[in-house]
């Protein structure tokens, strides 16, 4: 068959093969834009929303333009309207997230970096298999923890309260920072380790002036991973909480429903948005530290 | 007094014996090579002479001291990997002078020694560089001095080579011959490469599976492997082992490969023991670089094979004879016409030779 076609015929085809790219092309542009539309759309609606007054949201349709940029939803869904009583507002709810995703987060990165470099620099007897029940820790469903962990937050007298939440954040969260360094660490080779050990330092020098200085970019996603887990966290939060207490997931639950005359959609838009800024920020600040930090090609001695 | 005295030692990872009963003593001053396959327990060893690894049984002697259980930092050993193992956060000063610092040395001190080791390694402009910003070669360079600051009584190499291109690889054992020329620091160094082994040590040690099979000079490890394991694992192509066996009459003896006329008389072989030898069965040992297109010396021996095969190689060719269906493997330069499928007239320098028992694949 080879060689009898003629060059007419390669023509055709060739002809024929710049259609179905053309069409294909445009086929992929299409179906990209439509999931791109689908996956904004509802941050579209929240925005506009958040922006609008009341008398527009019940006018307009939920695609309808603000009619200019009003904050005042805002302010009152952070600050509140300033009346005794009854008025639930965002802010001191924040500050809770902050001081307990601050330490939980620092600890379970700390210390799953440190059992991560025990796990494969510093092999023991067993080694193994306390990886692998570290390992089951990650697929325990977050329910079944909640009564023994309430018990056990009692106990120690630190139910209903940040340093309960900080606790309960850094246990649940050692299994995964253990893994994501262990994987980590055992792409370092362990002739660093020796070298380290006939130059005279130790366990802890070795530790941290050696692997941690090389482990940002691990550093990076777990503590990305961890910031998410645990700021957006509502099951732990609503169970070990409530009251001043709770962290702010817990306090956006509290303000959408526990509105007792008109729905508010525009400062239920202006939390919403307001309690997902710092996963955001995280996300824009630390990815590029990420991407720096694969690219440096540092690991490689 | 020995620098490194090894004793009875023997080292398994659970059922796995991984060394068994070694035995090795160095010189001040000696370079040792240990060379061997992978997984002959080579680098354990090393490692265990390091103090990186426990020991099952048996004791290590660092000038006449027993180092056994003594941590790797306070026996007096510096290490260079094969992986070069810089420090990837540390640019190369402070790398060559992590150990230092470790070890409290004054300040005054550190910079003298770094001074002297970087000029004398041809480090010296690259001290603020990050490992990552040196070629291979200068990784090398600033791992070695990053051992010689130390000045240790031993020196540990870990395949140091086996990680560069072929041409920096031989440019780099040269450095490492010299280095060891002027410093004259005993050396153990370990490596699966004959030719490093060859040109560097003064000493080698060819182990297999956890066992030292000869531990001897490099001449001697080439002209008398002690067993069929170093022939067959020294030099290249390795050596012939062709299998027959002993006639002795009288005071004649000769070596015959069943259903050849071909007696090749051993009468100046140097026989450990000289009993026994009549009909016993062995491995005629002879090198590819021993056998000859043209007497060379009266003793050589005449022999008429069937040449095989050619392998043609630059500066040499190889060419395989057929010796009663045994391969007879011969070195030859390349500009020798050997024509192939014919019968060819071959010379053999039995000063040269080398005989093994085929039972106990022992030197005999």
């Amino acid at each position: 068959m080879q060689g009898s076609l003629q060059s007419s015929s390669y023509k055709q085809l060739e002809q024929k093969s710049k259609y179905t790219n053309i069409f294909l092309r445009w086929f992929l542009y299409f179906v990209l834009i439509l999931f791109a539309s689908y996956f904004i759309f509802p941050l579209y609606v929240m925005i506009v929303t958040s922006l609008k007054t009341m008398e527009e949201i019940r006018q307009g349709t939920l695609l309808t333009w603000p009619s200019g940029l009003n904050f005042d939803s805002w302010a009152v869904a952070w600050g509140g309207r300033g009346y005794g009583a009854g008025d639930t507002y965002l802010k001191p709810y924040f500050w809770n997230s902050i001081k307990m995703v601050v330490p939980a987060v620092f600890f379970s990165t700390f210390i799953g970096a440190m059992a991560g470099y025990v796990l494969t620099k510093w092999r023991f007897k067993g080694d193994k298999w306390v990886f692998l029940f570290l390992l089951f820790g990650c697929f325990i469903p977050y329910q079944a923890i909640l009564l023994p962990m309430a018990r056990t937050l009692g106990v120690l007298g630190i139910s209903n309260s940040v340093i309960g939440l900080v606790l309960v954040h850094t246990v649940y969260g050692i299994p995964f920072t253990t893994l994501f360094f262990r994987n980590f660490y055992v792409s370092i080779p362990s002739e660093l380790v020796k070298a380290a050990r006939i130059d005279g330092a130790g366990f802890f020098k070795i530790f941290f002036k050696i692997l941690l200085p090389i482990s940002t970019p691990i550093i990076v996603v777990t503590v990305i991973w961890q910031f998410t887990q645990i700021w957006n966290d509502f099951l732990f939060g609503s169970t070990f909480s409530f009251g001043e207490a709770a962290p702010i997931q817990v306090a956006l639950n509290n303000m959408v429903l526990s509105s007792t005359s008109v729905k508010e959609y525009n400062v239920d838009m202006a939390s919403a948005i307001i309690a997902g800024i710092p996963t955001l920020i995280v996300y824009v600040l630390a990815g590029k530290y990420f991407i720096r930090g694969l690219t440096s090609g540092a690991v490689k001695g | 007094m020995k620098t490194l005295k090894i004793e009875e030692l023997s080292k398994n990872f659970g059922a796995t014996e991984v060394l068994r009963k070694i035995n090795l003593e160095i010189d001040e001053g000696n370079f040792l090579v240990l060379l061997g396959p992978s997984g002959c327990g080579k680098s354990t060893l090393l490692n265990i002479i390091a103090g990186l690894e426990t020991i099952n049984e048996g004791n290590v002697y660092i000038d006449d001291y027993n180092v056994s259980k003594v941590e790797p930092k306070d026996r007096n050993i510096a290490m260079v990997f094969q992986s070069y193992a810089l420090y990837p956060s540390m640019n190369v000063r402070e790398n060559m002078i992590f150990g230092l610092k470790q070890a409290k040395v004054s300040k005054e001190k550190i910079e003298e020694q770094l001074g002297k080791v970087s000029k004398f390694l041809q480090v010296d402009a690259l001290l603020e560089r990050k490992p990552s910003q040196l070629s291979g070669g200068q990784r090398q360079r600033v791992a070695i001095g990053r051992a010689l600051v130390r000045e240790p009584r031993i020196f540990l190499f870990d395949e140091p080579l086996s990680n560069l291109d072929a041409k920096l690889r031989v440019e780099m054992r040269r450095e490492i011959k010299k280095l060891h020329q002027q410093l004259k620091t005993t050396v153990v160094y370990v490596t699966h490469d004959q030719t490093e082994a060859m040109s560097l040590g003064t000493n080698i040690a060819i182990m297999n599976h956890g066992v030292i099979q000869q531990n001897d000079t490099p001449e001697n490890i080439y002209n008398k492997p002690s067993n069929t394991f170093v022939a067959d694992f020294i030099g290249s192509p390795s050596m012939n082992l062709i299998k027959g066996n002993l006639k002795q009459s009288s005071d004649k003896i000769s070596f015959v490969v069943n259903g050849s006329n071909f007696e090749i008389p051993i009468n100046g072989y140097n026989f450990k023991e000289k009993s026994n030898l009549n009909n016993k069965e062995v491995f005629f040992g002879i090198r590819p670089e021993h056998i000859f297109f043209k007497k060379s010396n009266e003793t050589d021996f005449e022999i008429t094979l069937r040449a095989d095969l050619s392998e043609y190689i630059g500066h040499e060719q190889i060419i395989t004879f057929n010796y009663e269906n045994q391969e007879v493997l011969a070195k030859f330069p390349s500009t020798i016409k050997i024509e192939l499928s014919k019968d060819t007239k071959l010379y053999f320098d039995l000063t040269q030779v080398s005989l093994f028992d085929a039972k106990t694949e022992e030197r005999i």
